[in-house]
């Protein structure tokens, strides 16, 4: 009625519209709401006020004494390592399974206009297990793999390798298949082989843009093995969760800050990579 | 001759930079790659089938699903939120030092993880899914706001400009001219972002952050093998539902 009231020049033309996405919104976020226990008071409860307190208080000033900066300092190159040889182990898998899955290279499809139907069912099925293996999150093979053969780094390795090479193969392909393909077929149509074809065809085409995804990877995978840190995969996420039972505060600050440095700085290197190889 | 030399310099960086890695790493591969921790890893996979089915626990999955999927969509709504109010000055509206301010504020809440968000907020909020669910806005808002302000920074100013001069007030302007100019962009970035929350969402758990990754840490460390199949099962199955549906809203969205 109040609306109505008003002169039609004030009036919101787009009020209906509005109205039905509001109470859209309502209606499915409520439950939402309520299944996250969503409720801010608890973080002015008098218990969790003290233990948040007592915890930042804690972290001014940063932990700076020489015998733990030289402990974060190797925890730091146990991540870059950990990330390094993780993304090194991931293209590894994932290199193999692209060329095999990649239509580029069919030699069926170049005389038939068709795949022979085994190379169909082999491309589809390599793409399957690229599915499967980027389907579990690296911080839950880390977990498994902790349980499953004990603590360190090599479980953390392993972890990035497995995720990251379902996912570097998926993109893998989609370079392989999107670069020019007219070399390649050139070749097969001159009765090269697969591999000559890959190498001589394909590869000079592709490397640039492999390469900087690579690269790319490399970065999350820095970001990743900290996090895996949590579950006692190595590195400087796991002297963080250590200081954080602890609630030692300087010291979660002091990697905090290092995490933040050592992030930018990747963010840097691979920046200035992929710009060298454009 | 120094062109052909480069390449060849920078992959014999990359090689030895690889090298000092996998030296420094205390990793015994040998020992990971033994027959022995392989007999171990078999004999753990084998136990995850056939997974645990009875009705009890599948219950309690599917509530833990519901409640990731809860922490995903009020974490989302809420950096959604927080994103425009910060993307506002960041993206330069009110002078310059209110932009540099809300920049380092976005880009600290964005550098670290959602993980790293949730062990903190555990401290304060304690045990359970709120954390989780502050922990992911607060991570998203520091990647929603920098994406926001970018949208608005390249809206283009002729509608505004329109109203202001037929009098409308910037409040008004802003709503009528380039909130609707953007919510597209808003809309899809959210989306985008939504479906990488539901991932994380899943695992904030592991840290006591609630839904089904608080589910996978309790039956993993106790070694109930088959339990942690199904919650792994759950984990997947709902990736990919919320994967789906994302893209059908995005697709109709952009059609």
């Amino acid at each position: 009625m109040h609306l109505s009231a008003k002169p039609h020049a004030l009036r919101d033309p787009a009020w209906h519209g509005r109205l039905t996405a509001a109470v859209i919104f309502v209606v499915l976020l409520g439950p939402a709401f309520y299944l996250t226990e969503f409720n801010p008071a608890t973080l002015w409860g008098e218990a969790s006020l003290r233990a948040t307190r007592r915890f930042m208080e804690t972290f001014v000033p940063p932990a700076h004494s020489l015998e733990f900066l030289a402990l974060v300092a190797q925890a730091t190159w146990k991540t870059v390592a950990i990330a390094t040889v993780g993304t090194t182990l991931a293209m590894l898998i994932a290199f193999p399974l692209a060329l095999a899955a990649t239509r580029t290279l069919s030699v069926s499809q170049l005389a038939t206009g068709r795949m022979a139907p085994v190379a169909a069912i082999i491309r589809t099925a390599v793409r399957w297990v690229l599915i499967g293996l980027r389907s579990v999150p690296e911080i839950v093979w880390a977990m498994l793999f902790v349980r499953a053969v004990g603590l360190g780094d090599t479980a953390g390795v392993v972890a990035i390798g497995i995720t990251y090479g379902g996912m570097l193969g998926k993109i893998y392909i989609e370079i392989l298949e999107s670069g020019d393909t007219r070399p390649a077929q050139a070749l097969l149509e001159n009765g090269a082989g697969r591999l000559q074809a890959f190498w001589y065809g394909v590869w000079p085409v592709s490397l640039p843009e492999l390469t900087s995804y690579t690269i790319y990877r490399w970065e999350c995978a820095i970001r990743a093995s900290v996090v895996m840190g949590f579950v006692g995969a190595g590195g400087l996420g796991q002297q963080m969760e250590l200081s954080m039972k602890m609630l030692a505060g300087g010291e979660v600050l002091t990697m905090l800050l290092v995490f933040v440095g050592l992030v930018w700085i990747a963010d840097q290197v691979s920046a200035m990579l992929r710009k060298a190889l454009a | 001759m120094m062109l052909a030399l480069r390449p060849l310099i920078g992959a014999a960086a990359a090689l030895a930079f690889l090298a000092a890695c996998i030296a420094s790493l205390s990793g015994d591969w040998a020992g990971f790659f033994s027959r022995e921790s392989a007999a171990r890893m078999l004999e753990f996979v084998r136990g995850f089938w056939p997974p645990a089915m009875e009705g009890a626990f599948l219950l309690k999955v599917g509530s833990a699903s519901l409640e990731t999927l809860a922490i995903s969509l009020v974490g989302t709504l809420f950096a959604a939120v927080g994103g425009l109010a910060l993307a506002l000055p960041a993206a330069g509206r009110w002078g310059a030092l209110p932009r540099t301010l809300s920049r380092l504020l976005l880009n600290c809440l964005r550098a670290i993880p959602e993980l790293v968000w949730a062990a903190l907020a555990v401290i304060a909020a304690g045990l359970g899914p709120f954390a989780g669910t502050l922990a992911l806005a607060v991570h998203t808002t520091g990647v929603l706001g920098r994406l926001f302000a970018e949208a608005l920074e390249n809206v283009p100013p002729e509608p505004v400009e329109s109203l202001r001069r037929n009098g409308a007030g910037a409040v008004a302007a802003f709503w009528y001219a380039t909130f609707p100019q953007v919510l597209p962009q808003l809309t899809s970035y959210s989306l985008y972002r939504w479906e990488i929350n539901i991932r994380a969402a899943a695992i904030l758990g592991v840290v006591g952050a609630g839904g089904l990754g608080q589910m996978l840490h309790f039956h993993l460390s106790l070694f109930h093998v088959q339990e942690t199949a199904s919650v792994l099962a759950a984990m997947v199955v709902l990736v990919g539902l919320v994967d789906a549906l994302s893209n059908r809203l995005r697709t109709r969205m952009t059609a």
